[in-house]
């Protein structure tokens, strides 16, 4: 008999499992996933790490202009009270108090200790860590390295991760939680490689999955953010909030179209970068919000005296927070001001005005974006302006969790970094999001490790494991139904409507098109099929990957429907002012029994006395 | 736009073949967008890692018309016109499926690098002073983004496939940002000369010519090594003066 479509469908179908025991697993090798790790293993308990990707490669390696931390190196009036309340203020005081002041408190600490496991920052004269200017930080607050500081910060983490005693399971994807009763005690996954069924048993899950920017269209993230693990949380029982907050990145490529959204960094603008539209006009100067009157340079001469360390100057306006900065530069595009392309100016050959070794400078201070330019776009930015315009970069929403343990509100779950929510508010300041990692990761780790020594294993019943094995193969089983759905073009066409709908200017009726849109995309992820085998198979990995997509999405839209007001990242062009209700709450989203997904507004949490004076007294 | 031919490598049961697909390229298309459009329009099972699409995490090394590359920055416009395009796996690795290879022995190599070890600090806040102009030549080696491009092209791994005797010139950059990094007092030179085995590069500088971060590999990493290397086994007066300094 021949080996027909059958017998291979049988072989695919091979539900068989490897399992795995560990006290604590974490999800994820980011920056936030590798320093929960390190911490639980000086804990003593096992450890396991996985990452879809090869170890090194998460999305953090992108990062570009630095870590925030208040080491107060090159201005000594910084410190944790003034990074507390530029994250407060950035965040538009929907921020988990807690998590600011242990953010700002514990960063330096953090940013030392990747120095002594061999970090290597760019230096001040006198031999410390220098440190940069970054658009709503007071002070220069970013330590970097060049604008390479992510690979520096994964590279230093996962250097020193393998010789403690981690497992690491590379390219393995995490497609469920595994609960007993209310509690997760494991998660599901198989490797890539061959497609094989891994089940991993731990007594703590620490969920450090990253971010989403790849539901949208025009993105800065890298492949790997589809936002899998807050789906997963979710599905698990976990409570999300902040969701409508997406940050979109004032300063994306525009031009060519293959690389569009890809990222320019703030440090740009940072090291005295310009914007520009067609007219020439420094258009930000027209538009200050009255949150940064006090502190925000009416004079272009100040502007640039401030970027080259003058410490009475006022900043620029281009280094006003992200969703401004966003919002200036879409009005100058849609009122027909814009680039060629569809973008604005952002100039930072202009300095050889100022400095004569400019060419020399940028390149030094900015060798990736010399080098992305060059490369990808045929621009010499030491001689040339670039075309910039905004481009989903960052989720300041995710897994709500508690300020201290990073525990989420299912016991035995965990999350850090860029999918745990609380710390950024309305919107994120640059720089806080490698400090996060750092911080919260390392919490994290601590107290899952804590949790697991004071939990005993539990155990998975087998009907869940065949359920979740059985809807993992089911794309292959569709190959050849009439209404089969290529999985990539389902994800384009989320991307799009994402793009259209829910970017960064929002309305209720696009909105309530976008929630139609989804169920409909949640019908055709159901149709998405595979064929091939379950060897490294990427449309396979998609159509698996589409339910998640499409749960976060889903949130994403639901939450900004219910936030009927304009504040940080989220822009309602039918609420364009603040609202005095919307400022006490976070919007939250939770799954139901029935298996819905249901938004509330809770009241947001109750500020420490002593930290509103600080925020007072600094206003 | 333009319909251009892509041969690419396809594993199957008996080994692998080049399969043609025709594509449309637009304007400022990279190589791997060419192969996600093919694997979106024809062939969804098409194996191919990648990330970040910006050149910075060192996925999607490949080998575009025989030369190793990352393919998401390799510009359609820099190929030759009219004529196909070929991609196949890095040769160095075990093929693991279609354009994805075994990398795993890099992982263990670097594992056995003896780890960073710093001085005691230099403040008694537990923190260092180090000069910029001390610290440039290691910030050049920490640039490396792990692509393995170099291991794949250096002929000791890729014709001899001596991946045990001789760690590679990536891990020769990893080995130099550590020796040379201000703060670390470990020595790494005995296990540079035989575990490592630096003697087996005979400076050819291939690797130094596919780098996609620039880095000098030779001029500045390994022939620097090879000289503390000679220092420390070859020069008979320091061996002198390290017997008599027992
Ligand atoms: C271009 C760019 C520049 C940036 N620059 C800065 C900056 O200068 N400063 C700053 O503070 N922030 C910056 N950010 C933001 C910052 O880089 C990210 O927020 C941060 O790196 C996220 O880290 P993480 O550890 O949470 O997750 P990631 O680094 O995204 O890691 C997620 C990990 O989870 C794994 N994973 C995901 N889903 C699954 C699954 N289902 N199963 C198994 N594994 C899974 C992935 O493989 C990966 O290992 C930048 C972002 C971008 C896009
Ligand atoms: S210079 Fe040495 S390491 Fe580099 S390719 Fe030649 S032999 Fe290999
Ligand atoms: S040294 Fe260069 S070629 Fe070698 S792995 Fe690093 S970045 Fe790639
Ligand atoms: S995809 Fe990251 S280097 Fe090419």
């Amino acid at each position: 008999m021949f080996y027909g479509y059958l017998d291979r469908l049988e072989d695919i179908l091979m539900a068989s499992y490897e399992t795995y025991h560990h006290d604590v697993l974490v999800i994820g090798s980011g920056g936030a996933g590798l320093r929960a790790a390190i911490e639980a293993s000086v804990a003593g308990v096992s450890v396991a790490v996985i990452c879809r990707s090869l170890l090194g490669k998460a999305h953090t390696v992108m990062a570009e202009g630095g870590v925030a931390a208040a080491l107060a190196n090159v201005d000594d009036r910084d410190s944790w009270k003034v990074h507390f309340t530029d994250t407060m203020r950035g965040g538009q005081y929907l921020n988990n108090w807690r998590m600011a002041e242990l953010h700002a408190k514990e960063a330096p600490d953090r940013v030392r200790e990747l120095e002594a496991w061999g970090a290597v920052f760019d230096r001040t004269d006198d031999g410390k860590i220098l440190q940069r200017n970054f658009g709503g930080h007071k002070y220069p607050r970013l330590a970097h390295v060049g604008d390479r500081t992510g690979l520096e910060l994964i590279r230093t983490l996962q250097d020193y991760a393998i010789h403690q005693k981690i497992d690491v399971y590379q390219e393995h994807t995490i497609v469920s939680l595994l609960k007993e009763g209310e509690k997760v005690v494991g998660a599901f996954g198989y490797d890539r490689e061959k497609g094989l069924f891994k089940v991993f048993h731990a007594k703590a899950v620490i969920m450090a999955t990253g971010g989403m920017g790849k539901i949208y269209k025009i993105s800065s993230n890298s492949g790997d953010c589809t936002g899998g693990g807050i789906s997963l949380a979710y599905h698990a029982g976990a409570e999300l909030i902040d969701m409508e907050f997406v940050q979109f990145h004032p300063t994306g490529m525009v031009w060519p179209p293959s690389v569009r959204g890809l990222l320019i960094t703030e440090g740009v603008r940072g090291e005295g970068g310009v914007l520009r539209n067609k007219q020439g006009r420094r258009f930000m100067f027209d538009d200050i919000p009255e949150l940064y009157k006090g502190q925000t340079s009416t004079d272009e001469e100040e502007g640039w005296r401030y970027t080259q360390g003058d410490k009475n100057a006022k900043r620029p306006p281009e280094l006003l927070t992200r969703d401004h900065v966003a919002r200036c530069i879409t009005r100058e595009i849609k009122e027909g001001r814009g680039s060629p392309h569809g973008g604005v100016y952002l100039d930072i050959a202009w300095i050889k005005e100022k400095i004569s070794n400019a060419s020399e400078h940028i390149k030094r201070k900015l060798p990736s974006m010399y080098h992305q330019f060059k490369e990808l776009a045929g621009v010499d930015i030491t001689k040339e302006p670039m075309e910039v315009g905004p481009t989903t970069h960052y989720i300041m929403g995710g897994v709500r969790v508690d300020a201290d343990t990073q525990m989420t509100t299912v016991p035995g779950l965990f999350a850090a970094g860029e999918c745990a929510a609380g710390l950024h508010g309305a919107n994120r300041l640059g720089g806080n999001s490698l400090s996060d990692l750092l911080v919260f990761g390392k919490r994290a780790g601590e107290h899952a490790a804590v949790y697991a020594k004071g939990t005993k294993a539990g155990s998975v019943d087998d009907k869940q494991l065949e359920e979740i094995a059985t809807w993992v193969l089911s794309p292959f089983e569709r190959e050849s139904t009439p209404t089969a759905e290529n999985p990539f073009q389902v994800q384009s066409d989320l991307q799009e409507e994402m793009q259209k709908l829910v970017g960064i200017v929002r309305v209720e009726s696009e909105l309530n098109e976008a929630i139609e849109k989804i169920k409909a995309f949640r019908e055709r992820a159901g149709h998405a099929a595979c064929g091939g085998n379950r060897g490294f198979n990427p449309g396979w990995h998609t159509a698996i990957e589409l339910k998640h997509m499409v749960t976060v999405a889903e949130a994403i839209a639901l939450a900004a429907r219910e936030r009927k007001e304009s504040r940080g990242g989220h822009f309602r062009e039918d609420y364009p002012g603040k609202s005095e209700v919307f400022a006490k709450i976070n919007v939250s989203i939770q799954k139901d029994a029935a298996g819905n997904m249901v938004v509330k507004q809770v009241p947001k949490l109750k500020i420490r006395e002593d930290l509103q004076q600080i925020i007072d007294e600094m206003k | 736009m333009a319909k251009v031919v892509f041969n690419i490598w396809r594993t199957n049961p008996s080994g692998g073949e080049f399969r043609a697909y025709e594509t449309d390229i637009t304007e400022g298309m990279v190589v791997l967008d060419a192969v996600h459009q093919i694997q979106a329009e024809h062939a969804n099972d098409l194996a191919v890692r990648w990330n970040c699409k910006a050149g910075k995490c060192g996925s999607c090394s490949a080998e575009i018309n025989g030369h190793p590359k990352l393919m998401c920055m390799t510009r359609m416009s820099d190929m030759p016109e009219g004529k196909p395009v070929s991609i196949q796996p890095m040769k160095a690795f075990p093929v693991i499926k279609d354009l994805v290879t075994d990398v795993s022995v890099n992982y263990r190599v670097k594992k056995s690098i003896k780890k960073f070890k710093p001085r005691s600090p230099d403040a008694p806040d537990g923190t260092w002073r180090m000069a910029q102009v001390d610290i440039d030549r290691v910030q050049e080696f920490r640039k490396c983004i792990e692509c393995f491009l170099c291991q794949d092209v250096c002929h000791v791994l890729r014709e001899h496939a001596l991946h045990d005797k001789f760690a590679g010139p990536r891990h020769m950059v990893y080995n130099a940002a550590l020796e040379m990094h201000p703060l670390d007092i470990e020595d790494r030179t005995g296990d540079l000369k035989n575990a490592h085995g630096i003697g087996f590069c005979n400076i050819t500088k291939c690797c130094t010519t596919v780098c996609p971060e620039n880095i000098h590999i030779t001029d500045n990493a390994i022939i620097p090594l090879k000289e503390r290397v000679a220092d420390k086994f070859y020069d008979p007066l320091m061996k002198l003066f390290r017997i008599f300094s027992k």
